[in-house]
């Protein structure tokens, strides 16, 4: 900043701003809306080649868990009503990899907050709507290679999705479900504000993740805690998933399992509406 | 140019705590309007409402001829905002933050590499390559966040405590950008806890305290309110430092409320009536016995104005020199 301070920054980028064009129709709103969700959505996807080694553990923890239920415990678990763990677990850890990407968007929620960024956002002429369209694109866009890879590793050690069609359709439920604990972290990351309690979140993941259909089938627990554990929607998910997939579903269950494929559109539309309202009115509460 | 700036009995509660509580301020367009105040005078809050951050609770505030409440996006594209805390992405270089808010300022692929260039080498910072602004030093980040809200060139830039965390270099080169913004027809409204930077930028100080405006004017018409002059005296013995500031104020005729006295040998007296008060002031000391080893007759600063309008002088002493 020494010589050229002094210069007036007169530039063409000046010349356009002071011009400015009339008030846009909605056509070009919509259109600058989307325009402006993916510029948000490309920091991300920078910030994944600025750190690779951070992407890369985010996408390796779901398969050493993976790895892990398998090698370390699949050896004493038996599906109930037959079939191989392995195949069992698969959709439980892509399961389990859905409900992590909780903690990555309150994270980045959080962080973007604390650090006066949303405030540049919405300082800024763009699309208000595009700070969180672009976190939805971004996480979505990061869970759908996450889920990839895990597949991928689930395929390594043997699992195969009987056919490609419901396959698709497999992962498009679990994004679904994803799509619910997006609008939920990001109600929770504005709610919050603080990296600490981020932690919190972290913790209390597990024994969501646990108290479902994941790793163990429902019908092993007892009476109460399996009703509770069928109602997960995560188990939901992981129920139709499986099925999607030709893989074993463990024997038992009530009307929530017998009805999961229901409830994987149901409940992740339900939490979405829910929490999509709730970060909606936290935003405008940034104003207050 | 019109008014840049028209605010009208702004009033933002948090709470039950009235932080705004009725303040006009006005800017001619390509002035530059300093915001002074205390901690927690309501500086930021003002800012903030006036960048569309924050939706006041009463009073009208237009910005560049638009209604902050009723168009907040139009007063949007017409403004940019260096805020009090930096605000640029850490992970991401010098350019990509630039080009990353050159696009959300819509321009194009090129023409928001091409802005971020000038802007880097603007602030100085062209030659930090790849490097992320985590590994930026305070001044360097600082620089950033200045670039940043200048992507459009805007109209009205508001800049919050612009200097803080600055080296003298680093402050005049912010200066000398903001002052080269100005003749380019921009207005500037700033806060600061730097008086000289208010004197050195501003064409009108505004002073704060309590959200309420407590003074404004020029810098000149302020320091002048307060009661002209200020006659520094450097004893020989710092033992009779409060004596020869208590005879001097009496010969002096000083105004009540006047700066307290300097510290060590040094005694500040503010002064009634210019004329022969040097000598008699002298006279007085060398009968008392009081050797006096320096004199300066010289307006008040705007220092000892904003400390006399903050009601915050009878403190001085207790902060370290
Ligand atoms: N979001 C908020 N919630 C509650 N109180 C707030 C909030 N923001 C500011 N305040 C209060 O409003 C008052 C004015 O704060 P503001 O940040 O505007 O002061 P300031 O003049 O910028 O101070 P400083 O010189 O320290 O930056 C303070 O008492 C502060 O505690
Ligand atoms: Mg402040």
């Amino acid at each position: 900043m020494t010589a050229p301070t002094t210069a007036t920054p007169t530039t063409p980028a000046t010349t356009a701003a002071r011009d400015l064009p009339a008030a846009e129709g909605w056509t070009d709103r919509l259109r600058w809306a989307v325009a402006d969700a993916f510029a948000v959505a490309a920091r991300d996807v920078a910030h994944w080649r600025r750190q690779p080694g951070a992407l890369l553990v985010g996408l390796l923890f779901p398969v050493l868990m993976l790895v892990m239920f398998l090698y370390l415990l699949g050896g004493g678990m038996a599906v109930p009503g037959g079939g191989s763990y392995r195949d069992f677990l698969v959709p439980g850890v892509l399961g389990l990899a859905v409900v992590f990407g909780l903690e990555a968007t309150m994270t980045a929620v959080v962080t973007d907050v604390g650090r006066g960024i949303t405030d540049r956002f919405r300082s800024m002429p763009m699309a208000p709507s595009a700070v969180v369209a672009g976190r939805c694109l971004a996480d979505l866009a990061l869970s759908a290679v996450g889920l990839a890879v895990l597949a991928l590793a689930g395929v390594l050690v043997g699992w195969r999705p009987d056919e490609a069609g419901p396959a698709v359709v497999a992962f498009g439920l679990l994004l679904l479900l994803r799509l619910a604990f997006l609008w939920l972290g990001i109600w929770l990351g504005l709610l919050v504000k603080d990296p600490a309690s981020v932690a919190a979140v972290q913790i209390l993941v597990w024994p969501f993740a646990f108290l479902s259909n994941a790793f163990v089938a429902t019908s092993t627990m007892p009476g109460w805690l399996a009703t509770v554990a069928e109602w997960n929607p995560l188990a939901a998910t992981v129920t139709a998933v499986r099925e999607l997939f030709g893989d074993p579903v463990g024997a038992g269950g009530g009307w929530a399992t017998e009805h999961a494929t229901l409830l994987a559109v149901v409940w992740p539309v339900v939490l979405s509406v829910v929490f999509a309202t709730l970060a909606v009115r936290r935003w405008q509460g940034l104003s207050r | 140019m019109g008014t840049a700036v028209q605010v009208r009995g702004l009033v933002k509660r948090y709470g039950a705590q009235v932080v705004l509580d009725g303040v006009d301020l006005e800017v001619a367009g390509g002035s530059v309007c300093a915001l002074l105040g205390p901690n927690g005078a309501g500086k930021t809050t003002t800012v903030r409402v006036l960048t569309t951050l924050v939706r006041p609770d009463g009073g009208r505030v237009e910005v560049a001829g638009v209604d902050v409440a009723a168009h907040p996006r139009e007063v949007r594209r017409r403004i940019g905002l260096v805020g009090q805390q930096p605000a640029v992405d850490d992970v991401l270089g010098a350019r990509e933050n630039l080009v990353l808010f050159a696009r959300l300022h819509h321009l194009g692929r090129r023409a928001a590499r091409r802005r971020a260039d000038e802007l880097l080498e603007l602030v100085g910072l062209g030659d930090t390559g790849g490097k992320p602004a985590r590994q930026f030093s305070g001044g360097m980040r600082r620089r950033l966040d200045i670039a940043a809200g200048l992507v459009l060139a805007p109209q009205v830039l508001f800049l919050d405590e612009p200097t803080t965390g600055l080296d003298p270099a680093g402050r005049r080169d912010v200066w000398d950008a903001v002052l080269g913004l100005v003749r380019g027809g921009t207005t500037v409204l700033l806060t600061t806890q730097y008086l000289d930077e208010a004197e050195q930028l501003a064409d009108d100080v505004c002073v704060l305290d309590g959200g309420r405006v407590v003074a404004r004017g020029t810098p000149r018409e302020l320091t002048a309110a307060v009661g002209g002059d200020r006659l520094e005296l450097v004893v020989d013995d710092p033992a009779r430092a409060a004596e020869a500031a208590d005879l001097a104020e009496r010969v002096a005729g000083a105004s009540p409320g006047a700066p307290p006295p300097g510290r060590g040998t040094r005694v500040t007296v503010a002064v009634a009536r210019r004329p022969g008060v040097v000598g008699d002031v002298v006279r007085a000391l060398d009968d008392a016995g009081i050797a006096v080893d320096d004199v300066l007759l010289r307006p008040a600063t705007l220092d000892e104005a904003y400390l006399r309008i903050t009601g915050r002088d009878e403190q001085r002493t207790e902060v370290p020199a």
